[in-house]
């Protein structure tokens, strides 16, 4: 921090250029939430109309229902999933093939997500599954399990194994002491992965296109298929919205992440 | 664990007592083996340990001495051999099954607890009172001076106040025997030797048997009432220090343990407790007859450097004195000074290497030896070990 403080010029303008890049468009999006006109690029003067509108838009509401509580399940049942993931590849015995599945464990972080679409959505067909909230549910896990597993796996892989040793030899059985040392250690890790699987089922579009049913679209979807027909200034309020829950919900994770690693560091010996 | 208490109380009560008490040991590990792969770690070792004893396993790195530490824990399983303490066999037995604690390397405190509630860990899983368990804790926080750093987390300790709660926490408990491995390999050099005694003290105290692993031959000399030297996954020797520094078993302790000279030879002839061995490097050397008979055949010549007098005329023979003196010529090749001690490397007229520690009992350096200057080092037959090479 103390080298930031001393900012050249040229950083300081780098900085302000590469800023605006990523965030100009957001700010405008936002500023335009706030705007009386009917037309999305007319100026004319500040309202919380879209807000009002968005409110009494039954399907718009229903969306977004409708993809809180996927995000909320598949978030859940992708931090149960991916911990237990991360535990087995770093705590359990080597056993053959262990670097294999933790490489596989990356493979969907990188797989185009059309494919991840794609071949979800076949398995559904061929299971005769009824697509809905289940099934989007089920691909948003499948996805962000893998991202829950990283985040968990890498503070288990900085977290000193010796830890659960001096608590076995304290007295403990190994359940005991995963309980009392290595659970308390790996939470904040285990709430930022939950958390970035939460964002990400929220965020995704491709995935639940291809996996969602009839009635049962997700906000991206309901709002790509808006915006099709023309741009409706009610979206813009919709995506402020998601951008503020979004931001909170990432700045809860960073700071959970941030209290995971200075503690990672105590544990490490001087 | 609970009812294991007491009678480590009346081991702490009975100090002063004779520490090598007679009959049983408290630890017998016989024949222990451990494998990893193809890999021998702990090659069939045995090995009896006395209550209050405090032994050192010393080796250097991949040795197999952690390994077993970690046996005797109950990290590790041995394949093979019996693990007996107080009589009952523990080989098999987990952790926390085993009235025996350790202190980890890296201390392995628990960064989310105070240092209290680390020391507590093991006395909560006991089933200790609360009220016997505060005793406790400030028990133990005045035994290693930790007083006032109660409710400090871990990573607001220096490295000595950790290593402090680290012993605290392994002592809570009373245990029959605690295994230290390491302890002192991450302490500066001062805080360690301060350190060193007062684990001594504490030991002697506590009336406990210690067992401390470390590669730090001087660590192990300094604290240890005796030393089991391992390598290669068996043990080369076990003795006391003085034996372990003055009568080495093999060429490999002798080098292991301190420094020292080597000159091979073969064994030329026998006059009455002397033996003459001629080596290519120092010429004839006349060396005491050790203790178990040796034939003929090749022999390794040790001298360590501090037995080597330098002078520049030769030793002073008093009149009527006959001991056979060895005398090797030789010019100074190097010349290191380390306050306490000067170390001369002395390159002999036979062709050898010669070291020789002279202690400076004077400030001033008239007795200090140039470079290149000629010289005689000279040492009696006795200061002789003859190792089989």
């Amino acid at each position: 921090m103390r080298k930031i403080s001393r900012l050249s010029r040229f950083n300081i303008a780098s900085l302000a250029l590469g800023l605006a890049f990523l965030y100009l468009p957001i700010l405008i999006l936002v500023i335009y939430s706030f705007n009386a006109s009917r037309l999305v690029t007319v100026w004319g003067g500040w309202s919380l109309r879209w807000y009002h509108e968005f409110f009494n838009d039954r399907a718009m509401i229903e969306a977004a229902w409708m993809s809180l509580r996927v995000a909320v399940s598949s978030a859940t049942i992708a931090t149960l999933i991916g911990t237990l993931a991360a535990l087995a590849l770093s705590r359990g015995e080597r056993f053959r093939g262990r670097t294999l599945f933790s490489g596989m464990l990356y493979a969907p972080l990188v797989m185009p997500e059309v494919i991840t679409g794609l071949s979800l959505l076949l398995l559904f067909v061929a299971l005769n599954a009824e697509r809905g909230f289940w099934t989007v549910t089920i691909a948003h896990a499948t996805l962000t399990m893998c991202f829950v597993a990283v985040v968990v796996q890498s503070r288990l892989g900085s977290l000193d194994r010796s830890l659960e040793e001096a608590a076995m030899d304290l007295g403990c059985d190994p359940v005991q002491a995963f309980v009392a040392v290595t659970l308390p250690l790996i939470a904040p890790a285990i709430v930022a992965g939950w958390m970035l699987a939460f964002t990400l089922s929220l965020d995704d579009l491709v995935i639940a296109s291809f996996t969602t049913g009839p009635g049962s679209a997700t906000l991206p979807i309901r709002i790509y298929s808006e915006v099709r027909l023309g741009v409706k200034p009610e979206i813009n309020a919709i995506c402020t919205l998601v951008i503020a829950l979004i931001a909170v919900v990432i700045i809860i994770a960073s700071l959970a992440s941030k209290l995971s690693s200075s503690r990672g560091e105590s544990a490490a010996p001087l | 664990m609970t009812d294991e208490l007491p009678r480590t109380d009346a081991a702490a009560d009975s100090v002063g007592d004779t520490q090598f008490a007679a009959g049983e040991p408290l630890l017998r590990i016989e024949g222990v083996a451990k494998r990893f792969g193809t890999f021998r770690a702990v090659d069939g070792v045995s090995l009896d340990i006395k209550s209050g004893e405090f032994f050192a396993l010393l080796g250097p790195s991949g040795c197999g001495k952690t390994t077993l530490l970690r046996m005797l824990a109950g990290f590790e399983a041995p394949d093979q051999g019996r693990i007996l303490l107080g009589g009952k066999d523990i080989a098999q037995a987990l952790p926390h099954e085993r009235p025996i604690n350790m202190m980890f390397q890296n201390y392995a405190l628990f960064p989310h607890l105070a240092v209290r509630d680390n020391i507590a860990f093991g006395l909560k899983r006991a089933g200790m009172a609360r009220a016997d368990i505060a005793t406790r804790v400030a028990e133990m926080v005045a035994l290693v001076k930790l007083d006032g750093l109660e409710k400090r987390k871990p990573d607001q300790l220096s490295g000595g106040q950790r290593q402090r709660v680290a012993l605290a926490r392994a002592l809570a408990r009373r245990p029959q025997l605690l295994l230290l491995d390491e302890p002192l390999a991450a302490l500066d050099k001062k805080l360690r030797e301060s350190t060193q005694g007062e684990l001594m003290e504490l030991q002697r105290r506590l009336g406990m048997t210690f067992i401390i692993v470390t590669h730090d031959q001087e660590e192990a000399m300094t604290m240890a009432s005796r030393i089991g030297v391992m390598r290669d996954g068996k043990l080369a020797q076990v003795a006391s220090p003085r034996e372990l520094y003055e009568a080495p078993r093999s060429r490999w302790i002798a080098e292991f343990v301190g420094d020292i000279n080597l000159f091979d030879g073969e064994s030329k002839l026998r006059d009455g407790h002397r033996l003459v061995i001629g080596t290519r490097d120092a010429g004839a050397l006349v060396v005491a007859e050790p203790r178990e008979p040796v034939g003929a055949g090749k022999f390794s010549v040790a001298i360590r450097p501090e037995k080597v007098k330098l002078s520049r005329r030769g030793p002073v023979r008093e009149a009527g004195h006959e001991t056979a003196i060895n005398q090797l010529d030789g010019v100074i090749a190097d010349v290191c000074y380390l306050g306490g001690t000067t170390t001369y490397k002395v390159k002999l007229d036979a062709g050898g290497m010669l070291q020789a520690s002279v202690a400076n009992s004077a400030r001033l350096d008239v007795d200090a030896y140039g470079l290149n200057q000629p010289v005689v080092a000279w040492f009696t037959p006795d200061d002789c070990v003859v190792l089989p090479s």
